[in-house]
């Protein structure tokens, strides 16, 4: 199977029952599959006018309680940003799936790059914070896909699937489990403020349609949902608790593979660049150089470092010019040596192999 | 009930400047809604940005304040997971015409079930009296300080020809009448758009020689044109004055309605 469909086999599989997206290169697929299959769950798929229209229509969709996605690439993305700010402020669960090409513009449509990773953090105006997901195969595709909707239900905000188009285009043998794990947003108990968060955090969603009489607005607001726009306390109490619900967790809902913790040269990769990582590992047969995969890319969990703890060295392949390599070097001490690479292409497992013959 | 009992009084006051006709158009909407006998449970109020776009934050339904521009499609995504709610759109002329013209156009296109009420005051009134795609010819704003020198948008002409169902216009003068078209539009499958030409004190009126709120309501009152008559003065061979406000219902079909529960 295609990746782009897994990635909507996933997404059905998790409950998604809207879908609302825009035609772009190298997502289109994941928009094809659903637009075939949605109708056929009792699903709602619908082609807006642009990316902005599209990820408006998610959030709507979201708040009559359905599970909603949408799929685009690096124009689309950055089109979506207020959006996603909107649906950060008023703490919308959804998911956007990225299948990354090279920019800036319109750049190289076919070609794969991860040139959003910062994007994705930080694109939207305001602090905020963000979960973002890296799948680096088909199955990936399915499965993290189906694990976006639980954290956007469980933090309730707008969660990334931030794969590439060499993962959207790749075709694997995906298995299709028998469940898939699925953990729903909590219900704001009747007599609650709606906007007063519980311990987690995250407060309990007042579905539209259910009585609440809810008010959502993403001015900065109380916790009734009433517009508060000039009250400095406000609005720092409720910026710091939409970034805190996503960094208090983080440790907790960090996820990776590990592949020889005690080695001293530490391969760091998420995505593509993770199938060459593996080609150097299998070839090497080294039991000095370790892997640390990221399927979770954001927040960054900086305890993963310390997985590793007679790593010397971190070497970071990205089809960027360094994105994440710049998150890791603010966090350690040790030598970070940044892979990057532009144009659309992997990197060469033989070159990685070469450049660790350097290193150790 | 009465419109009355739609209203969250406990976020009054409310941020509207004195005189400002956006009051009239809520309330003549809000009776409309109340005479169609709807439950506050399954109506859901959404908007853009904008002095229009307050008006749901003031309404005890479900409400969603989204941002500029972009209400209706927000309200496409709710209308479509959830047929069985009743979706209104407050939005002003900036909102709507400007930056949510594309969306605009496409809601009317889909004929989604929406009812869309756009007060148009001619003015970007929230931002301080800049000029809008309805700021008539030659009007003054901070934008135009020497009068505008584009042409004004014909809102409901762009809703009929881009296909939706319901289309009407009248002002703030015509109390009666605009409760009478937006119950209409309420009643009407497919996207129903009523606009609200409305007065602006603060940032309209004081700069176009409307001394006093009063003044422009009498504008809308003498300047208004009924559709009937505007058109049988057209079959006579007569001219319109360019500054007439042709008001009424401008288009009434059945075209197929999406989001509508089969």
């Amino acid at each position: 199977m295609q990746g782009n469909t897994a990635c909507a086999e996933g997404a059905l599989a998790a409950g998604c029952r809207f879908f609302g997206g825009y035609p772009i290169t190298p997502s289109t697929e994941v928009a094809e599959h659903m637009a075939l299959k949605l109708p056929k769950t009792g699903g709602v798929f619908i082609q807006m006018e642009d990316e902005i229209a599209s990820i408006a229509a998610v959030i709507g969709a979201s708040w009559t309680g359905m599970r909603a996605m949408t799929a685009t690439s690096g124009p689309g993305f950055s089109l979506m940003m207020e959006n996603l700010g909107f649906a950060v402020m008023t703490e919308t669960p959804c998911v956007v799936v990225n299948i990354q090409r090279g920019g800036p513009s319109t750049g190289q449509p076919t070609m794969a790059a991860q040139g959003d990773m910062l994007q994705c953090r930080f694109g939207s105006h305001g602090d905020y914070s963000a979960i973002a997901l890296s799948p680096a195969s088909v199955q990936e595709m399915y499965d993290l896909t189906a694990e976006a909707f639980n954290l956007a239900d469980r933090f309730r905000i707008p969660v990334f699937v931030m794969a590439d188009e060499i993962i959207g285009h790749m075709r694997e043998k995906l298995v299709v489990p028998d469940t898939v794990l699925r953990v729903d947003r909590k219900p704001l108990q009747k007599g609650n403020l709606p906007f007063r968060a519980d311990d987690d955090l995250v407060p309990g969603f007042p579905t539209f349609g259910k009585g609440y009489g809810v008010h959502v607005t993403g001015l900065t607001h109380d916790e009734r949902g009433y517009p508060c726009a000039t009250s400095p306390s406000v609005h720092e109490d409720l910026v710091k608790r939409l970034v805190d619900k996503v960094e208090s967790a983080r440790d907790a809902i960090a996820s990776c593979d590990i592949v020889n913790p005690e080695a001293q040269v530490v391969f760091i990769s998420y995505g593509a660049p993770s199938r060459a990582v593996q080609q150097v590992l299998h070839d090497t047969r080294r039991d000095d150089v370790g892997h640390l995969r990221l399927k979770l890319v954001w927040p960054f969990a900086e305890s993963l470092l310390s997985r590793f703890p007679d790593a010397e060295t971190f070497i970071i392949p990205e089809l960027n010019l360094g994105q994440i390599s710049r998150e890791i070097e603010r966090h350690t001490d040790r030598t970070v040596i940044p892979v990057p690479k532009l144009g659309g292409a992997l990197h060469d497992p033989s070159d990685l192999a070469g450049l660790l013959e350097e290193v150790a | 009930m009465t419109y009355e009992d739609w209203f969250r009084e406990d976020r009054l006051p409310h941020i509207y400047c004195v005189g400002c006709g956006n009051g009239t158009v809520i309330n003549c909407t809000l009776s409309a809604v109340d005479q169609m006998g709807w439950n506050k449970e399954e109506t859901v109020f959404v908007s853009g940005i904008g002095c229009s776009s307050r008006a749901p934050g003031y309404i005890v339904t479900d409400s969603l304040h989204t941002t500029h521009g972009r209400a209706i499609a927000f309200a496409t995504g709710i209308k479509m997971a959830n047929p069985d709610l009743k979706v209104i759109v407050f939005t002003g002329d900036g909102d709507l015409a400007a930056i949510g013209g594309n969306h605009f156009i496409h809601g009317c296109r889909r004929n989604i079930d929406l009812t869309v009420v756009c007060m148009n005051n001619m003015i970007y009134g929230m931002t301080g009296g800049q000029g809008s795609p309805t700021t008539p010819p030659g009007a003054l704003s901070t934008t135009t300080p020497y009068g505008s020198r584009e042409a004004a948008f014909d809102l409901c002409g762009l809703a009929a020809a881009a296909g939706a169902n319901y289309v009407a216009r009248y002002t703030s003068y015509h109390v009666t009448e605009l409760t009478r078209a937006v119950r209409a539009g309420l009643e009407s499958p497919g996207f129903s758009f009523i606009e609200a030409l409305v007065q602006c004190p603060t940032n309209y009126g004081r700069r176009n020689k409307f001394r006093q709120v009063l003044d422009q309501i009498e504008y809308f009152k003498s300047h208004a044109l009924l559709v009937q008559k505007a058109n049988r003065m057209r079959e006579e061979g007569k001219k319109i004055p360019d500054d007439m406000i042709i008001i009424g219902e401008l288009a009434r079909r059945n075209r197929p309605a999406l989001g509508v529960r089969k």
